[in-house]
């Protein structure tokens, strides 16, 4: 099967790359594009360990076709970072210990990131009900969500 | 350890030295590693739960685009029946990794293919012919255990029956615990309570699928990249089932992406060398989530049946128990480990412990978390519970009436040293938790946990650089932040910040052997290596000092990270730096390692608490406050000790309320995903309270326990104690999910 030509934008730069046409998304930023950070857990959409943001909305990458990218804005974990200077929710899990493989930890700030996002003061029940489509085995979740609550409350400046 | 040892860095909160790697993404796990030239490995899995498999046909697979290799059983080399290395059956493992004569589960390999793409290996699995002959599936204890049941194996005879199996069985062992006359002291209980519970398999599920590369070299050696608990484990198995020296081996552990026991031995692994040998060429393989759960270890189902009597002052006076433990395909299910957690935690003279080791046609077991003890423990404790309840106790002062203690016998052998129950028991008491009010329709339960903990074989090295700052080098892949509790200890021992203290996972052939991540024993075991190989390198350091000082060098004291004369001797202090920077023309460079098998690894005991809501329309369970407390001996991170016992608790409250391999009557599992198969999501869980209880371990230098698997041991009872008082319905089996909880309901109503 001919492959197909994909333009696209990733963390900001322009980006273009073939992909079998009934190739992930997730597949091509990993097999293609070699960003690797974005993982796979179950290729169904149930663990939210490839989530990542098309144009700006929260998805998981294993559900997205690589064709479907054409002319939109992707946003992997790669480009959350601000160059050297870590996302507020990077740095909170860090600081909280919120991480213990960490695997589940690249789809967890992505999907952390678009929360405070949409909704700069999450409640604890808001984020729990946000997050649950990120699977976690080791935390329990507890330390994630002390992370994510103190990350947005440092990004309104109240911390 | 006699008396508390103040710290400066051990007990901090220091950020992991992995971190900034992990939360940009650039940390790389199994699947994240690949090399030029590689093709991708598939396997092809049976369809059938149990079948005589007749012929394989591969020749359309070989021919087949892009294809380069397929291998198949024929392709393993022999290994003998009896061919052990105490733990692990050879001949089993290699016919767990690729069926020969049969195939014994739904999901069994059958062969494997190595292509260019993954989706041309795809393409030729389906073009492998296999003809079966299906035979009936065994999927049930009762089913295994019948007369005249169907055998899986034929030369599988009863190992510890008395009198010995002269037929094959089902029943691959039979072992028994016990001392004293419970029969008579049973004769001397007020009360006495006597239960069955059942538990169905559970998966550790991990949230990263296994992931290997392997490339075989023209020189013959293989070299694997894998994501593993275990890379000593991985080059001795592979060695194992494919007849190389393990020199021939070279394992590099990836980032490993969970675990919990089920990275503790080989899947993929060996097919992937083999298809490597076979091609010429990197061969990658990852498992599908769908794989994983098909054909990767879950925990045993079990049918346990507990009997305990007591006296109307609290006293317990005698047990018994019969345990039945699903091993899969394969002989070794944890039976024998449950049997010795089951009522590890009391102080029980007269008792005695049957315990069965059963095969059926489901995927052969692995380690999963204190491997074989929350399944006990779920009946234990909930017959004690039901006990303080007809005695009308407290369920925490019936608990502290019978708690094992120092000198207490344990019921599996030893006498205990130092240990902790009493102190979680009692801070358990105290805590606020166990004081609120409760709510409509909720419930609180308590729940005591335990376990072993483990020592084995560790080797740390310790290498100071150029500037004063240094590598530590360990072999046990970094499951949850044990690089920074292992940077901690060197960092302690040379007196340094932990930030100047770089933490390394080695691969097999830059560092002495390591035994796994595993068995809650790499910041016991391994620490105590790094604090030996550290405390080398401060000899060192000393001497060092000494020479340039020209004294001896038991003139020569090491605090905060600098030489200092001691008895009034008056030179200035040399720093680390000082003295690293000099090494060269003092003597070299400075490094030492530690290799020990490590003894005296002290139990953890934990005590957790759960307050549950019942919804009695529907039978939902929601889990509303939860505390788990436990001792850790001494706590070197307590940020991660905490995470263990709080992920502990998440998944022991998965395994009472939803979790379940769900299996067809052909014995297909009908639940290979995590949409159905469903592990606790942040929405069902409230905050997990933690508390960290700190009696020191008499045989650690710092004091440390394991603390990574009795987290996972005290929930299912917790839980389920919770139900009843909630309810006032006994659930003794697990799930316990809505249907089951309703008509537990009913029933009492």
């Amino acid at each position: 099967m001919s492959k197909l030509h994909v333009q696209t934008r990733v963390n900001g730069e322009a980006c273009e790359f073939l992909c079998d046409p009934r190739q992930s998304l997730l597949d091509s930023l990993r097999d293609e594009l070699g960003l690797t950070g974005t993982k796979e857990g179950c290729t169904t959409g149930d663990c939210g360990a490839c989530s990542v943001l098309l144009d700006g909305r929260l998805v998981c990458s294993c559900l997205v076709l690589a064709p479907e990218a054409e002319g939109r804005e992707i946003t992997t974990v790669e480009g959350v970072a601000q160059g050297e200077a870590l996302h507020p929710v990077q740095k909170k899990i860090l600081e909280h210990a919120a991480l213990q493989c960490g695997v589940c930890t690249p789809g967890i700030v992505v999907a952390a990131k678009a929360l405070i996002d949409r909704h700069p003061n999450p409640t604890e029940e808001q984020a729990r009900y946000w997050l649950a489509g990120n699977l976690c085995r080791c935390t329990g979740y507890d330390k994630i969500l002390r992370a994510v609550l103190d990350a947005a409350a440092e990004m309104r400046g109240e911390v | 350890m006699s008396q508390k040892r103040s710290f400066q860095q051990v007990g901090t909160r220091p950020i992991r030295h992995d971190g900034i790697d992990k939360v940009t993404g650039r940390a790389n796990f199994g699947a994240d590693f690949s090399l030029p030239g590689m093709l991708w490995g598939r396997v092809l899995r049976s369809p059938h739960a149990h079948a005589k498999i007749l012929s394989i046909d591969t020749t359309k697979a070989e021919a087949s685009e892009g294809v380069k290799a397929v291998i198949s059983g024929v392709d393993f080399p022999a290994i003998s029946p009896s061919s052990s290395d105490g733990q692990t059956d050879f001949r089993d493992l290699s016919r767990n990794v690729m069926a020969r004569e049969k195939v014994l589960y739904h999901g069994h390999p059958i062969a494997a293919v190595a292509a260019t793409s993954k989706q041309l290996a795809d393409e030729a699995l389906e073009k492998i012919i296999v003809e079966y002959e299906l035979l009936k599936p065994v999927l049930s204890l009762d089913e295994a255990l019948a007369p005249g049941a169907t055998i899986l194996h034929d030369d599988l005879k009863t190992r510890g029956a008395d009198p010995p199996s002269e037929e094959p069985t089902n029943v691959a062992s039979r072992i028994e615990l016990g001392r004293g006359d419970p029969e008579a002291a049973f004769a001397t209980a007020d009360v006495i309570v006597d239960r069955e519970f059942t538990t169905q398999m559970v998966h550790q599920g991990y949230i990263e699928p296994h992931a290997v590369v392997a490339r075989t070299n023209e020189d013959g050696q293989s070299l694997i990249w894998c994501t593993t608990q275990g890379p000593f484990m991985i080059r001795a198995y592979c060695a194992r089932l494919l007849g190389l020296d393990a020199s021939k081996i070279r394992v590099t552990p990836s980032e490993i992406g969970g675990g919990f026991g089920g990275k503790t031995t080989v899947y993929v692994e060996p097919l992937a060398v083999l298809l490597s040998q076979r091609s010429g060429r990197p061969v990658k393989m990852v498992m599908t989530r769908e794989e994983v759960f098909r054909a990767t270890g879950p925990a045993s189902g079990t049918r346990i049946r507990v009997k305990l009597g007591a006296k109307n002052d609290g006293t317990l006076v005698a047990g018994t128990a019969e345990m039945y433990y699903e091993a899969g395909a394969f002989k070794g299910s944890a039976v024998a480990a449950g049997a010795m957690c089951l009522f590890a935690s009391y102080d029980l003279q007269d008792f005695r412990i049957e315990g069965y080791d059963v095969v059926l046609n489901k995927p052969k077991v692995a380690a999963y978390r204190a491997p074989g003890g929350p399944m006990a423990v779920f009946a234990s404790e909930s017959v004690m519970d039901e006990l303080a309840e007809k005695l009308e106790i407290d369920p925490i002062d019936f608990r502290l009436h019978n708690a094992a203690r120092e000198g207490v016998q344990a019921t599996y052998g030893p006498k205990f040293n130092v240990i902790g129950l009493i102190e979680t028991l009692e801070a358990a008491r105290e805590h606020p938790h166990y004081k609120a009010p409760l709510g409509p329709n909720q419930g609180r339960g308590l729940g005591c946990g335990f376990w072993f903990n483990a020592g084995m074989q560790s080797t740390a090295s310790v290498s100071l650089n150029e500037d004063g700052t240094a590598v530590v080098v360990s072999g046990c892949p970094d499951i949850g932040g044990s690089r920074t509790s292992l940077a901690l200890m060197a960092a302690e021992e040379l007196g340094i910040p932990v930030e100047r203290v770089r933490p390394v996972v080695g691969d097999t052939e830059t560092v002495g052997v390591n035994d796994g991540t595993g068995g809650s024993r790499v910041t016991f075991a391994t620490g105590m290596a790094v604090i030996e190989a550290a405390q080398k390198v401060v000899q060192e350091l000393r001497e060092r000092a000494a020479a340039i000082w020209g004294v001896e060098v038991d003139q020569v004291g090491w605090q905060e990270g600098r030489a200092q004369p001691k008895d009034g001797g008056e030179h200035e202090p040399l720093d680390i730096e000082t003295i690293a920077r000099r090494a060269g023309r003092t003597g070299g460079p400075i490094t030492a390692s530690s290799s020990l098998t490590a003894r005296g690894a002290g139990p953890s005991f934990a005590t957790h608490i759960c307050d549950v809501e019942v919804d009695p329309e529907t039978g939902f369970v929601r889990v509303v406050r939860y505390t788990a407390i436990q001792d850790a001996g001494k706590a070197i991170h307590p940020g991660y000790v905490e995470g263990q016992f709080q992920g502990g608790a998440a998944q022991g409250i998965g395994w009472a309320l939803n979790e379940a391999f769900v299996f067809d009557d052909e014995g297909k599992l009908e639940n290979p995903g995590f949409l159905d198969y469903r592990i606790p999501v942040a929405s069902d869980l409230p905050m997990i309270d933690t508390l960290i209880i700190e009696v020191p371990n008499p045989r650690h230098p710092y004091g440390v326990r394991g603390v990574g698997e009795t987290p996972i041991v005290a929930p299912l009872a917790a839980v389920a104690n919770a139900l009843h008082n909630a309810t006032g319905a006994r659930l003794r089996d697990l799930p316990m999910s809505p249907p089951r909880v309703l008509d537990a309901i009913d029933s009492v109503r």
